[in-house]
């Protein structure tokens, strides 16, 4: 039969089930074959803690949200279109994001009394009359799974698993996708070692297309169209796994072998699994026995002459610290990659926040400055962790990174760089004996010379206790102290010198201007954006440089009435703001493991605006 | 094999070793044994100098990199062994050193010790045991006795002590030595052996602090007692001891148990022999510090063979090489899907 095919800009899609239904994997598939039809896509995975929290329960559910259109896609949404949920845990947790008049597709046969008690429910929560705002379609889609499989002889258990692809190929058919990606997928995953899993997983997504086409539930398909991009080639990245790649294509232009000592911790591990796999490049990877191990191991890899990473988020930076002040004193590039979760302590392991900012600023022990860099969105984690290279390279100096949970576990699509446009990264190991000092200086960037173990002639001792201007022997007098505390600062002063002055997205004077830094530029952009489109003189700055500040920014203030400054914690960059330019910033905080929400800014816009009380 | 380091043209000297820094040890400090026989023994290795890198933590001990005129790092407290690792994953070839003490290696840095052990990287570790924290003036270790008054213990230490070696072997170390600051010639022979040991090398120095704990070890160091005090290991014979060499060492089960050799009971043939390569040996002869009826044993404890970390991982970039070629940069970041936007 032939159905209606409707064209849309955009569409968020919300994938939810228990966290043993394959839900990520699920979202991964539709983003890598969205992706390559030349959709802009934005994603957020939010799963909980639990490796495999017990089936069925509310606080199991793992889902996975995607938006993808032909406009500029900044952020994953903050509310979906069509929900599929694989079980009442997952309706009923996801219903609250899901818009009015969007679309719910529920996997029908989950619909029992027995999971209802598990999740906590007294009724079926299809009956719920609050469903009427809502298109409800109710498949039996384990039944018509084991009806797919019916002849391979496969246990109950293995046909469970598969069913996730049901739903998958039904929405592909829904959004006019072919599966040919997917296909790829299974056929690489599974063909050769399980081909009785490949047969099963294939059958199954087909019979999902199949029944979106043959059955009269959808009477529409839509379809979205590519996206008008800089002309370039894509692909589709996660977050974590462009750091990785920044860290590698940094180490290559340097011409130094890369050292990454890393302890596994979540969100980062990603991180350390991407780096392991690329021995041909030459990649020293170290699981060490802990994070402070780990840092240790890249400060002794670095004064090796090794570009030195450690991995890790928020209670790994905290061990982290004694060792960082030690490079700190040691003046040795050493880039330290922070992807941040909800914290204090243990906090929330899978969920996101912004909260180590004034931990990486300034928390260690005595006058211990460092640089500290952010990335904005998933691809940009390349250029933050390039950025971060060449910086600790130049100026002899540690470098936090921040990135967060959001943006490690996001995607988007990525214009790849062409390796030879990569701005370039210079390393001079010093070789004269006759000339070396190890707290000589270069002038322009304050910067101490590198002499790796192995150059003959440069014998020389360092360590964690006060150095002495030039020659670096311990020394306790008192004004070579405040002198070399005061030259350490100037040091990290002189990166602003270096690094692009600040730009504002609109125009530079106004009445709000809106200031962030990290994961939340998408949702701070599209609120802005919206504003001005109706007028409104707003105006966006999104901070990538933390530590120190770029050196224009004093100015910048000056052009707007209020500065709104939103964040995933408490109140941290406006602290430094306002310590530092003496300025009246306002706060936006929410801090709920999620990223911020393009509505609830643009409400703190207006309410600043005096045009809306909140 | 990545063996350390080219090898020296011409010889060197002590001299060569001894850095522009004032040693600050106090007088009388048994660490300036140790650091005179490393610097007698480092000029036989025959490496350039710039090739050694000495690598500590923090404590009396770990000032040691300070008076060696080669490259060094003085670390933070107990992660010596994490710096080197650096180092050495790096650049293999160098031939790299950690000096640390009781508190830095097996306290603070007890887990960082195991872990580096355990990896066999060539790594050569000289802990000075004084049984004492002296940099901070006088509290108890892990390795002080049951009962010693310290400042932090004013009614005794009520901690079991951690037998260096014992923890050594149990962290699976491919050389466990033993030594003392006032037998120089052995101190020495400690250090070679360390050095030629392709793998992780511990050797326990007892290091008399003679302002906190003085007289520590001095049953076995001193002249009147040592010889009835300790039993020297030496690979193929039989452990025999005692001024007159009239004792030795039988294994009864697996209980060690000193015999008189002039009684007529017992002859040399009798005893146990030493066998440096047998690690279940190694631990009997750990344990014999238990019973105070038996010598001290001095010397190495173990001494196998297994691929050091450094090799294999080199080995894995060999083979990830041959397989798959040099890494090319345009591809990884390519990936695997991409589309062309015009």
């Amino acid at each position: 039969m032939t159905k209606n095919v409707q064209t849309l800009e955009e569409v968020t899609i919300r994938f939810a089930g228990d966290s043993g239904d394959g839900m990520q994997l699920t979202g991964t598939q539709f983003t890598n074959t969205v992706a390559a039809l030349g959709n802009d896509l934005s994603t957020l995975p939010d799963y909980p803690a639990e490796i495999r929290a017990p089936a069925g329960t509310t606080y199991g559910v793992s889902g996975f949200q995607i938006k993808f259109g032909s406009t500029d896609i900044l952020t994953p949404g903050d509310s979906c279109d069509v929900l599929v949920a694989m079980n009442p845990a997952a309706l009923v947790t996801n219903i609250k994001i899901l818009r009015t008049g969007g679309t719910i597709i529920v996997n029908e046969d989950s619909f029992t009394d027995k999971n209802f008690k598990i999740a906590g429910l007294t009724s079926n929560p299809l009956d719920d009359p609050g469903l009427d705002q809502y298109h409800v379609h109710r498949i039996g889609i384990t039944k018509l799974t084991g009806n797919a499989l019916a002849d391979l002889n496969l246990t109950t258990r293995m046909v469970e698993k598969t069913k996730n692809f049901f739903a998958l190929g039904l929405m592909y058919w829904l959004y006019n996708r072919e599966l040919d990606q997917s296909i790829r997928f299974i056929r690489e995953k599974f063909g050769a070692k399980d081909p009785d899993v490949a047969e099963a997983n294939l059958r199954v997504l087909k019979a999902g297309y199949n029944y979106g086409e043959t059955t009269e539930i959808f009477t529409t398909r839509y379809t979205v169209k590519p996206a008008k991009l800089p002309p370039g080639t894509y692909r589709n990245i996660m977050g974590n796994s462009a750091t990785a790649l920044g860290l590698v294509a940094a180490a290559a232009k340097a011409g130094l072998p890369l050292f990454l000592g890393s302890y596994p911790i979540t969100p980062a591990s990603d991180i350390l699994h991407e780096l392991s796999r690329l021995r041909e490049f030459g990649v020293k990877t170290f699981q060490a026995e802990d994070e402070i191990a780990a840092i240790c191991s890249a400060i002794g890899a670095s004064y090796a002459g090794a570009l030195a990473v450690t991995t890790t988020s928020g209670p790994g930076l905290a061990l982290k610290t004694e060792a960082l002040g030690l490079a700190i004193m040691l003046e040795l590039p050493l880039v330290v990659i922070d992807v941040q979760r909800g914290g204090p302590s243990t906090g929330l392991p899978t969920k996101t926040e912004q909260a180590d900012l004034l931990q990486a600023v300034v928390g260690r022990n005595g006058e211990a400055p460092l640089c500290v860099i952010a990335a904005s969105t998933p691809a940009e984690c390349f250029t933050a962790a390039y950025e971060a290279a060449r910086i600790a390279i130049k100026f002899m100096t540690p470098v936090i990174c921040m990135t967060d949970g959001y943006l490690g576990n996001g995607a988007e699509p990525w214009r790849i760089p062409r390796v030879d446009d990569l701005p370039p990264i210079s390393v001079h190991f010093a070789t004269d004996p006759a000339t070396f000092q190890p707290y000589s200086r270069d002038p322009e960037t304050l910067a101490r010379p590198w002499a790796v173990p192995g150059t003959p002639g440069l014998e020389h001792r360092i360590g964690g206790l006060e150095k002495q201007h030039i020659t670096g022997n311990i020394d306790y007098d008192p004004d070579n102290h405040d002198f070399m505390v005061k030259m350490r600062e100037a040091k990290i002063e002189r990166i602003a010198q270096d690094v692009p002055e600040q730009e504002i997205e609109g125009p530079s004077t106004g009445d709000v201007l809106v200031v962030g830094w990290g994961s939340t530029y998408g949702a701070i952009r599209s609120a802005v954006s919206a504003l001005r489109e109706k007028g409104k003189k707003v105006s966006h700055m999104h901070l990538r440089y933390l530590n120190p500040f770029p050196r224009n920014l004093a100015g910048l203030f000056k052009g707007f009435t209020h500065i709104l400054v939103p964040e995933i914690n408490n109140g941290q960059l406006i602290k430094l703001l306002r310590a530092r330019y003496l300025i009246d910033a306002r706060p936006f905080n929410v801090i709920k493991g999620l990223p911020l929400r393009e509505e609830e800014i643009e409400e703190q816009i207006e309410s600043l605006l005096g045009e809306r009380h909140v | 094999m990545s063996e350390t380091s080219e090898k020296q043209p011409t010889t060197s000297t002590v001299k060569d070793f001894q850095s522009d820094q004032d040693v600050r040890w106090c007088p009388g400090c048994g660490d300036y044994s140790i650091l005179a026989q490393v610097q007698r023994v480092f000029p036989e290795f025959g490496h350039k100098r710039e090739n050694y890198v000495a690598i500590s933590g923090i404590g009396c001990s770990s000032r040691f990199p300070y008076y060696m005129d080669v490259f060094g790092i003085h670390g933070i407290h107990g992660r010596a062994p994490a710096i080197a690792t650096g180092v050495k994953l790096v650049n293999p070839s160098l031939d790299v050193w950690v000096a640390t003490g009781d508190g830095d290696g097996l306290s603070i840095g007890g887990n960082h010790m195991i872990h580096m052990l355990r990896r066999n990287l060539n790594i050569k570790v000289l802990l000075f045991n004084n049984q004492i924290y002296g940099l901070t003036k006088g509290q108890f270790s892990p390795t002080s006795v049951m009962g010693q008054i310290t400042k932090s213990t004013p009614m005794g230490v009520i901690d079991s002590p951690f037998i260096p070696v014992s923890l050594a072997l149990g962290a699976q170390a491919t050389f466990v030595a033993r030594t003392m600051d006032r037998d120089p010639k052995h101190l020495q022979e400690m250090v070679r052996r360390a050095e030629h040991h392709h793998g992780a090398a511990f050797v326990e120095i007892y290091q008399n602090c003679n302002v906190f704990n003085d007289g520590a070890f001095f049953k076995f160091t001193e002249k009147g007692t040592k010889d009835d005090n300790v039993v020297y290991l030496e690979h193929g014979k039989p452990m025999v001891f005692g001024k007159e060499k009239d004792k030795g060492i039988r294994l009864e089960g697996f209980t060690p148990t000193a015999v008189s050799l002039t009684e007529g009971k017992y002859s040399a043939s009798d005893l146990l022999v030493h066998n440096e390569n047998d690690s279940t040996l190694a631990f009997i002869l750990a344990n014999m510090i238990h019973n105070p009826d038996l010598p001290r044993p001095m010397g190495v404890f173990l001494s196998i063979d297994n691929p050091t970390y450094e090799d294999l991982l080199d080995s894995q970039i060999a083979r990830a090489r041959s397989k798959k070629g040099e890494g090319d940069l345009q591809k990884l970041l390519n990936g695997e899907e991409t589309w062309v936007i015009s």
